[in-house]
């Protein structure tokens, strides 16, 4: 044994290029597995009390509504005519909106190999999956006879009537039903390595059996690793063109009917610009606090928040281009009700909900260009939650401002929404708290494996993993 | 109660770097009946390990047909054979308006195809596991990496194995009981 170190010849990048570490302090693999794993266990703090109490409150009072909407029908809410969309569509497409983060992260970062997607993407893909089922209340509650709901699918009865397929709102049922179904099984393949961590480690009886038959018998093989691997890939790879196809869709919804600022064709990209801007808002929302209430900041780092604010702002760029370029196409069109919509839209008596809009949408990410802004917490935070307000009122903008002034001036009307309609909207926060905290007091909210994967100690060839440093040559 | 059978020589290694020469050591013994454990897929262990490439995509693949030719023949037989109403003087089938559940069942079945390709090939979900039982094969879900080598490959004699296992750098190894 020398005194000194051994030489290990690893060529140094220059400071100035050194890139910083998806996980910081050189952590090692058993410190990533039981600090993310101490959030599922000992007793729930208080904090997760005082947040987990009125998210269920809240989530009782959506049972309440829905249950009052079913009993009475859909005239307590807001709907009436010539308004027959409200809040209910808006709500629909601004949870569907933001999942798409999620998936955006776990999959086409995924095929972008982008590393350090491994911190965020668990959290991020039950955020998709618990938004989708609240979006998925609405369509389902405002046909108005619930009981009917199954008409949607085709299904062979003694009506011996089909779905029409030739609408829009039928494809919708597929991706909807298709994004919730594929997001539920790729976060649970990823779920699965982790599950075995958790089962390894289980003091209860009842954890070890649960988490135990959840893993399916993960061991953690090589040639286990190589099919999941694979079966990983492909869905990434099955995701992407699923995430994009979903809210081009419900896109379609709005782009395939006549009407005045609905039918246009720069809706599909707008859209999806829209919901990955408005899910990375979320993104933002939800992880800001929870990386510090559970001590997660060496893996949930600083990087990790200043590339989701770079993204919030490519997208919001993208949907203020869409923005401005509606209007461009309106004038250019030279069709009158179109003129006349957007003039409306700007000018006309909800021109609140337009500036709402644009300046959350449109001014409110331009402050992410500076990196003091980015690297503020309590001010990406904020930012974070206008983006998803700025987000609510374009869906409120394209909707209610789409309708409320139809061609013949004798049919217009007005919108309000009812207090049913506001108590529904808040109670699916409620469902969708009430789901996230659940995930991160049972679940690893952190894909452990993943991350470990990314540490410099797992690669063979570095010097920490005992490695000779060379590259490629053993 | 017979004496528990012997199952394989589990040996235990500390970093990515001793597992990996280890694996390449024990694939150009020859053995057939092994296998290495770690808490991550590590880059360059396939070839180490000389396993061919996963057979999932053809599952996959099978699935993605199979959803996509079913949508476009439930969707022409539903709303152009078996009960016919005209909407909007549309046709009653065109591949367009077809397309988009069409499109939608190829990524569901897809995405079936390469999970149920993926546990069928692992042979899971499987509740039973001799390496399970094993007290110290749990670091292999946290911070530990394992070759084993079961006793019923040909190659197999505990002593040589054992040897191999030792000279490739382990410093733990025991024997895993059935």
């Amino acid at each position: 044994m020398s005194a000194t170190a051994p030489d290990l010849k690893v060529p140094m990048p220059p400071p100035e290029l050194e890139r910083i570490p998806l996980v910081q302090n050189n952590r090692s693999f058993g410190w990533i597995t039981d600090r993310v794993v101490a959030v599922t266990e000992g007793k729930a703090p208080l904090w997760w009390w005082a947040a987990f109490i009125p998210s269920a409150t809240l989530m009782s009072i959506l049972g309440a509504m829905l249950l009052y909407q079913i009993s009475t029908g859909v005239g307590v809410w807001g709907n009436h005519h010539p308004t027959m969309w409200g809040w209910d569509i808006i709500n629909f497409v601004w949870w569907i909106g933001i999942g798409h983060a999620g998936t955006l992260i776990s999959a086409i970062l995924f095929l972008l190999r982008q590393r350090w997607r491994t911190a965020v993407n668990r959290a991020a893909e039950a955020m998709t999956i618990f938004a989708v089922m609240c979006a998925g209340i609405f369509p389902a509650m405002h046909v108005g006879r619930v009981w009917y709901d199954w008409f949607l699918f085709p299904i062979p009865t003694a009506n011996a009537l089909w779905p029409q397929f030739r609408s829009p709102l039928m494809w919708d049922v597929f991706a909807v039903s298709t994004y919730f179904t594929v997001s539920v099984l790729f976060w649970y393949v990823g779920l699965v390595p982790d599950l075995a961590i958790m089962r390894d480690r289980a003091k209860t009886k009842i954890r070890q059996f649960l988490y135990g038959l959840f893993a399916l018998g993960w061991t953690g093989s090589n040639r286990h690793w190589s099919n999941y691997e694979k079966a990983y890939l492909i869905l990434a790879g099955l995701s992407t063109p699923l995430v994009l196809s979903v809210h081009s869709i419900v896109s379609l919804d709005f782009a395939v009917s006549q009407l005045p600022g609905w039918h246009t064709t720069i809706f599909p990209p707008y859209f999806v610009a829209g919901a990955v801007f408005s899910g990375f808002g979320m993104v933002l929302t939800l992880l800001i606090p929870l990386r510090t209430m559970c001590k997660l900041e060496d893996i949930i780092t600083m990087r990790h928040i200043d590339v989701m604010c770079k993204v919030t702002l490519a997208t919001g760029c993208i949907v203020s281009y869409a923005y401005v370029m509606e209007f461009v196409i309106a004038w250019y069109s030279g069709a009158a009700m179109e003129r006349f919509h957007f003039m409306n839209r700007a000018l006309g008596p909800m021109w609140w909900g337009w500036v709402m809009m644009m300046s959350c949408n449109m001014l409110v990410p331009q402050l992410f260009w500076f990196k003091k802004v980015r690297h503020n917490l309590i001010f990406v935070w904020i930012l974070s939650i206008l983006v998803n307000i700025g987000m609510w009122f374009e869906r409120f903008v394209i909707v209610v401002v789409g309708l409320y002034r139809e061609f013949l001036p004798s049919n217009w009307g007005y919108f309000k929404p009812t207090w049913v309609d506001i108590m529904t909207y808040l109670g699916t926060f409620g469902l969708f708290f009430t789901m996230f905290l659940l995930f991160m007091r049972f679940l690893p909210m952190i894909a452990i494996s993943e991350v470990k994967g990314v540490t410099p100690q797992s690669d063979p060839h570095h010097p920490l993993a005992g490695g000779n440093g060379n590259g490629g040559k053993h | 109660m017979s004496a528990p059978k012997p199952y394989g020589l589990m040996a235990e290694f500390v970093n990515t770097s001793s597992v990996i020469h280890a694996a390449e050591q024990v694939r150009d013994a020859g053995f057939r009946k092994w296998d290495v454990f770690t808490p991550f897929p590590i880059h360059g262990m396939d070839k180490a390990m000389g396993l061919k490439n996963s057979k999932v995509g053809w599952f996959s693949f099978l699935g993605g047909v199979t959803g996509y030719t079913s949508g476009m023949l439930m969707i022409w037989w539903m709303n152009a054979v078996d009960y016919k109403i005209v909407v909007g003087g549309k046709p009653m089938f065109s591949p367009f308006g077809a397309f988009p559940p069409s499109y939608e069942l190829t990524i569901l079945l897809g995405a079936f195809g390469a999970i149920g390709g993926m546990l069928f090939l692992n042979r899971l979900p499987r509740l039973h596991h001799p390496l399970l039982k094993n007290k110290r094969f749990g670091g292999c879900t946290h911070d530990k990496f394992f070759i084993v080598i079961e006793t019923t490959d040909p190659k197999y004699s505990e002593s040589e194995t054992r040897k191999l296992l030792e000279a490739a750098g382990s410093k733990h190894i025991e024997m895993v009981e059935e």
